[in-house]
């Protein structure tokens, strides 16, 4: 067997640091092209999520819908969907952009519904009761509630793509993932100097979102400890 | 680096329906089960179950700690979400330069990953006890161990369970990319199938369906789990 630490390798994750340091134009390009690649996808899949998680939240119906995203979204491997569009849509962005969307609609699908499906009905009665009317519920009181859990559902899907985003690699999707996967060009040192950029990234988007998250919660709803990310749905049923 | 390797065999000698490269040959199926999808179902097993087992274990140990001191909780959750910042890939790739193309390479990020998605549903779990009953339970006189064993562990067995799905799920997919540091795993047919010229669709969908298809029948086993060991809350 052989020893944990390689010590003869264990410079190369110094170099990898090297690299960065060396290239840092160069990665930073493959970043940003990481982050735009990232960002349609995320987009997207908002586009398609959150107004379907809203709207039956609102409506208290589709908890099916909703448990079976969640439960679909962990159970697709990335590699996967990248795979099967791969067949469907070919080699480049396109293919990966949609692969990376669906991987995003499953916790912002989740997280919308039980935003709003989560909504004491007590309180939606009372707004009911001052005469508001469906859409004034559901954009003055649903949706400032629903605000903490849409938002993590966001940041969720926003740091899986980014994080998946190299894989995409593999199917010609650029950004730093282009790196990791040619060990053959950039050796070592390079693959691993991408991917402590990749790193940063993924790390530096989930804290950004967690900040711009308490940022935009209503005050009186700040208190609570925000929900995270490995939690699971109050409890699978 | 993935497209290496003897890739051939899989694919270019078969019916006219795996040169064509149709949307789904069951011949190919049945012809490559033996050496390719079952082994790779076998391996794909194994990593899920070695990984969940010991994130488990350490993750019970970790919440039975904060569980007694409390200020050690926020910090652990702080520290656990930031390990799931860390891309699988990149976890695979970094740890490669430590302990080589090795299984130890692929079961520490998924463990460190069932560990974080394990963690905070049980702690959960072991708050979930109603004030009353642990005051009554203080009342007739158990002490601090009795009711952690009989009291908080028992009404935190859903959550830990739930929790467990959580980790088992998401670990069969993450085993996938796993492939990246060698021949392990279902993730290993698809690399495969994606490196050749033109992405040979069979392997590709053959092999996905194996790991979905295990992530929701695990999923299963610990429903049933749940439904024998928690009685009470049916």
């Amino acid at each position: 067997m052989m020893p944990l630490f390689d010590t003869a390798n264990g410079h190369t994750f110094l170099r990898g640091f090297a690299f960065v340091f060396d290239n840092f134009g160069f990665l930073a390009h493959k970043a940003l092209d990481q982050l735009a690649l990232s960002g349609a996808a995320l987009g997207i899949g908002a586009a398609v999520a959150l107004p379907l998680g809203i709207a039956l939240g609102h409506l208290h119906r589709g908890s099916t819908v909703a448990i079976g995203a969640s439960i679909l979204g962990r159970a697709l491997p990335s590699i996967l969907l990248i795979a099967v569009f791969l067949t469907v849509l070919g080699i480049g962005f396109v293919n990966n952009m949609v692969a990376l969307a669906v991987l995003a609609t499953g916790p912002m699908l989740t997280n919308a519904y039980d935003g709003v499906d989560g909504i004491d009905r007590d309180v939606t009665d009372a707004a009911r009761g001052m005469g508001m009317s469906r859409l004034q519920i559901l954009t003055r009181v649903e949706l400032p509630l629903a605000l903490p859990l849409l938002f993590t559902g966001v940041r969720i899907a926003a740091v899986t793509v980014v994080a998946t985003a190299p894989i995409a690699a593999i199917a010609g999707g650029g950004g730093l993932g282009d790196v990791i996967v040619n060990q053959a060009s950039y050796r070592l040192e390079g693959v691993l100097g991408a991917c402590y950029c990749v790193m940063v990234l993924s790390a530096g988007v989930w804290i950004l979102l967690l900040a711009l998250q308490r940022a935009v919660t209503p005050i009186p709803l700040r208190s609570r400890r925000v929900p995270d990310a490995p939690q699971s749905r109050k409890e699978l049923p | 680096m993935i497209a290496s390797g003897p890739v051939i065999p899989n694919f270019g000698h078969g019916s006219s329906c795996v040169t064509g490269d149709h949307l789904f040959c069951w011949d190919w199926v049945r012809q490559h089960w033996g050496d390719t999808l079952e082994p790779h179902l076998v391996q794909h097993v194994e990593l899920t179950v070695i990984s969940v087992a010991i994130g488990f274990a350490l993750a019970f140990g970790l919440a039975l700690l904060s569980h007694r001191a409390r200020a050690l909780d926020q910090p652990i959750a702080v520290a656990a979400g930031l390990v799931y910042t860390i891309p699988s890939l990149v976890a695979f790739q970094i740890l490669i330069a430590f302990s080589g193309l090795s299984t130890t390479t692929v079961v520490i990020p998924l463990v460190g990953y069932s560990l974080v998605i394990l963690y905070p549903n049980i702690t959960a779990g072991l708050r979930s006890a109603p004030p009353e009953v642990l005051e009554a339970a203080q009342g007739m006189g158990l002490t601090r161990r009795q009711m952690l064993l009989r009291i908080e562990l028992p009404l935190a067995l859903p959550a830990i369970i739930g929790g467990l799905r959580v980790a088992v799920v998401s670990t069969v997919a993450i085993a996938t990319v796993a492939a990246l540091v060698g021949d392990r795993g279902l993730g290993y047919p698809i690399f495969l199938a994606i490196g050749l010229p033109t992405p040979f669709k069979t392997e590709i969908y053959s092999a996905g369906i194996l790991v979905v298809a295990l992530a929701l029948a695990l999923d299963l086993v610990l429903v049933g789990l749940r439904r024998t060991l928690v009685r009470w809350a049916r």
